[in-house]
């Protein structure tokens, strides 16, 4: 028999014996080491196990989680801790080389480029022109029709919403809004009638339509005939960020926007009295036409939500 | 006969060669591509072992656990903003009309075998990936691992964290409900306040005015395959440069800048590593099964009008939500233009400047320091004072701004006013690295002046003498104290260089009846 491996002989541990401390495992008591991660093996090759049964049966998601979770992680440690106990615990070292390269080498390769390559080009400036320019202009076509045709340019759409002179406001279900359908101090979110279920008219035509009582109500300049008989309409989109200013302080009469706290004083022109706000959310006009429904005398004035560069 | 039967097999043993089929296929793979040399000295290759270099590994795991719950994941998510109406297995959105996005999402989440769970570990992996890399992160910054030569590796790592940051938005966008869907219009936002070109930006990205139709197909296709596959490369890459340039080790007993002190890649390093990739998959999972995350039936499909309460993004992104919130109403009108700086400033400029300097920081050093030598042991955070304190008050500032995030939650928990909170939060953020540079900067110093910094001390006995006189001696260190690692060894050739088998002339094997 020995004389099978007769040529290519395996194991001798240069300049290691085969007693040698290094090659020992590091725990103390490897035996029972051994028997504690057999244990942790064994737990998770049951839990990987339970996994299939518990996946067979449709069982509940937790006890999915549970079984596959515990099975690896029981599996893992115990893998860790073989590694970590009970091969052969070392140090070992490995030298480092450096990676740069002799001068004579970094020179042939800058050489390569610089005096090939460039040399090449400098003959034919012409073509390595004409092959520039083709590349150039392939860059400007990849940004210019193709980036570009990712999406509209915004032109004036940021400027206005969908309300019109005589716009009906329509609630959410696009029913016509009357005088009456509010409580004084209550408050519901209109649209343009026919933009109720667009994403647009969510996203940008989005009012909230309050009920004051008239007394304690600050008219601003130029809006003296914006809020009938208590009725204020402002845009709902947040100036800062453009969430919805979807929460409603009645005692303080605040209009509050959940994300970043932005508050807005509805008796006053919906001014920001506190948060990062900059601008108050702007009014609709409003009147209330001959049957007592509420409609819009125009669009807004001012563009809604949040600022961008074009916004005068 | 039977003897026969037995000596062929015997041959055949014998022609395989001591090391078996495996050594015999080896052998067929190295004809081909030449791989016993370089393999056998990759296997050989040795990692120094200290827990904080395992940080990296939870990142990398984390992200294998993506890939394979998101693999699971995209095979039942459909993206599409088309309108449906919901009759899938929760009952409560019985009859609503959601997006086809949400729908798959809820329904994967109910109606798919263990969908549920595979949708929460992805999230919680997500956290997880995210969180290993800002730490890993902190700790190559401390100990200086971003010196020449791996400046280049911690560029890598700060675009992964970018990268990883950007896909888990656009990951946790994707089920379409109410709370992601104000994220993206927040996005959206945050788009517009660029100047000049913020709008044009906006209208491409989003192909159109928000919401538009595309943000849910355009976002999928960048979460599952255009940003993974750099996040893939670059994470290749990123491993590649690790072997190639060594990794680095923690001064000690015969640790140098020349050489590399620890476990062999095989099998010892490879049992570690891969127990502990099993380790961060049982724990993602653990998690997934037991704490519930991101319930996305609950907030309902998303409606550009409405909102909830306490609207809170994933933990990566607080930091902005909280620099959005403390930042003042200062918007720029001129010339018939508008700056929104309340939004650039917070949400453009400062990310840009945050992650500008994490670029920037090894050539900053390298010209504050003038150091320009090579780097391969690690430095005790202590023993820089500077970085350390640096990037302790960045971090502070940071963390001041993710805790400014929940200003709402605060001021709600412990009966403040609102107006409170956030003055106290905006203070901090201010306050916070000019508290925390000079404290971090003296303890770096105090921990500098203790001799043995780290270690415990050791009592002194004194004794008194039969003359009345004291004598002190050291007392014995402590076992855990004692240093009795081995001095390190090469890895054992198991194989020596031996002279090629001579090989019979005629290619006749006699076989021995």
């Amino acid at each position: 028999m020995s004389e099978l491996h007769e040529h290519r002989t395996p194991v001798t541990l240069g300049g290691l014996a085969e007693d040698d401390p290094h090659l020992q495992p590091a725990a103390k008591n490897p035996g029972q080491v051994e028997r504690v991660i057999a244990l942790t093996f064994v737990l998770g090759t049951v839990l990987i196990a339970g996994f299939g049964a518990c996946y067979w049966v449709n069982a509940a998601p937790w006890t999915l989680g549970a079984t596959m979770g515990g099975g690896l992680f029981f599996l893992g440690v115990g893998l860790v801790a073989w590694g970590k106990y009970l091969m052969p615990k070392g140090p070992f070292v490995e030298d480092r080389h450096s990676l740069a390269n002799s001068q004579v080498d970094r020179d042939a390769f800058a050489a390569a480029i610089v005096e090939r390559g460039g040399g090449v080009i400098k003959r034919r400036k012409m073509l390595g022109g004409l092959l520039g320019g083709g590349l150039g202009i392939f860059g400007v076509v990849a940004i210019f029709p193709l980036l570009r045709s990712l999406g509209p340019l915004p032109k004036g759409t940021l400027f206005h919403t969908d309300w019109r002179s005589g716009s009906y406001a329509v609630d959410q279900s696009g029913r016509r809004v009357q005088v009456g359908d509010l409580a004084v101090g209550s408050i519901m979110t209109v649209f343009p009638e026919g933009t109720q279920d667009t994403d647009r008219g969510q996203a940008v035509d989005q009012t909230v339509l309050i009920r004051l009582s008239n007394q304690n109500f600050t008219t601003q300049k130029g809006r003296e005939t914006w809020a009938p008989l208590g009725y204020v309409a402002y845009s709902k989109v947040c100036t800062h960020l453009g969430c919805p200013v979807g929460l409603y302080e009645q005692q303080l009469q605040l209009l509050v926007c959940p994300c970043h706290q932005s508050m807005f004083d509805v008796t006053n022109g919906a001014i920001p009295n506190f948060g990062p706000a900059p601008r108050p959310l702007p009014q609709l006009p409003l009147y209330i036409d001959g049957q007592g429904f509420i409609r819009a005398q125009s669009d807004y004035h001012v563009p809604v939500g949040p600022g961008f560069w074009e916004r005068s | 006969m039977s003897s026969d039967v037995v000596e062929t097999k015997r041959m055949k043993k014998q022609a395989l060669g001591p090391y078996g089929p495996v050594g015999k296929a080896l052998g067929e793979l190295d004809d081909r591509l030449g791989v016993a040399k370089g393999g056998r000295s990759f296997l050989d290759k040795i990692f120094p072992d200290h827990w904080s270099f395992m940080l990296g590994e939870i990142a990398l795991y984390s992200f294998v656990v993506l890939l394979v719950t998101g693999v699971f994941l995209s095979l039942y998510y459909i993206p599409s903003q088309a309108i449906v109406t919901y009759h899938g297995s929760y009952l409560p959105l019985d009859g609503a009309r959601v997006t086809q996005a949400y729908a798959s999402s809820v329904d994967l989440s109910f109606a798919v075998r263990a969908g549920l769970l595979m949708r929460q570990m992805h999230h919680w992996a997500c956290d997880i990936f995210v969180g290993a890399i800002v730490v890993h992160m902190a700790r190559v910054f401390f100990t200086g691992a971003f010196r020449k030569p791996r400046e280049l590796n911690w560029t890598i790592g700060t675009t992964l964290l970018t990268l990883a940051i950007v896909n888990g938005f656009l990951g946790y966008s994707l089920p379409d409900d109410l709370v992601s869907g104000t994220g993206i219009r927040i996005a959206y936002s945050i788009v517009l306040s660029i100047p000049l070109v913020g709008t044009y930006l906006g209208f491409l990205a989003f192909g159109g005015n928000f919401p538009g139709t595309t943000v849910i197909p355009r976002f999928y296709i960048m979460h599952i395959l255009i940003v993974p596959g750099i996040i893939i490369a670059l994470v290749t890459f990123h491993l590649i440069l690790l072997v190639r340039q060594k990794h680095t080790q923690f001064p000690g007993e015969g640790r140098t800048e020349e050489n590399v002190v620890g476990s062999p890649m095989f099998p010892v390093f490879m049992a570690k590593t891969t127990g502990f990739l099993f380790i961060v998959g049982g724990v993602t999972a653990l998690l997934g099964a037991f704490a519930q995350v991101n319930p996305i039936w609950q907030f309902g499909p998303y409606d550009a009008a409405r909102i909830s309460y306490a609207v809170q993004p994933d933990w990566y992104m607080g930091f902005l939500d909280g620099a959005l919130r403390i930042f003042p109403a200062w918007s720029f009108h001129s010339f018939g233009y508008t700056i929104p700086f309340e939004v650039t400033i917070p949400a453009v400029i400062f990310p840009g400047l945050v992650f500008g300097l994490a670029y920037a920081w090894p050539a900053l050093e390298r010209f504050v320091t003038k150091d320009h030598a090579m780097h391969n042991l690690l430095d005790r955070p202590s023993n820089r004072p500077r970085r350390t304190a640096a990037g302790v008050a960045v971090l502070a500032a940071l963390g001041m701004m993710f805790i400014a995030s929940s200003t709402d939650v605060m001021a709600n928990f412990f009966h403040l006013p609102l107006n409170s909170v956030l003055w106290a939060m905006r203070i901090l953020v201010l306050l916070s690295p000019f508290v925390a540079y000079p404290i971090t900067y003296k303890i770096c110093q105090e921990l500098q002046a203790t001799k043995g910094g780290g270690k415990r001390k050791t009592a002194n006995i004194v004794t008194r003498t039969e003359e009345g006189e004291y004598v002190a001696t050291p007392a014995p260190v402590y076992v855990d104290d004692r240093h009795d690692e081995l001095p390190a060894t090469e890895v054992p050739k198991f194989i020596t260089a031996s002279p090629p088998a001579p090989e019979d002339d005629d290619g006749v094997r006699t076989i021995d009846r």
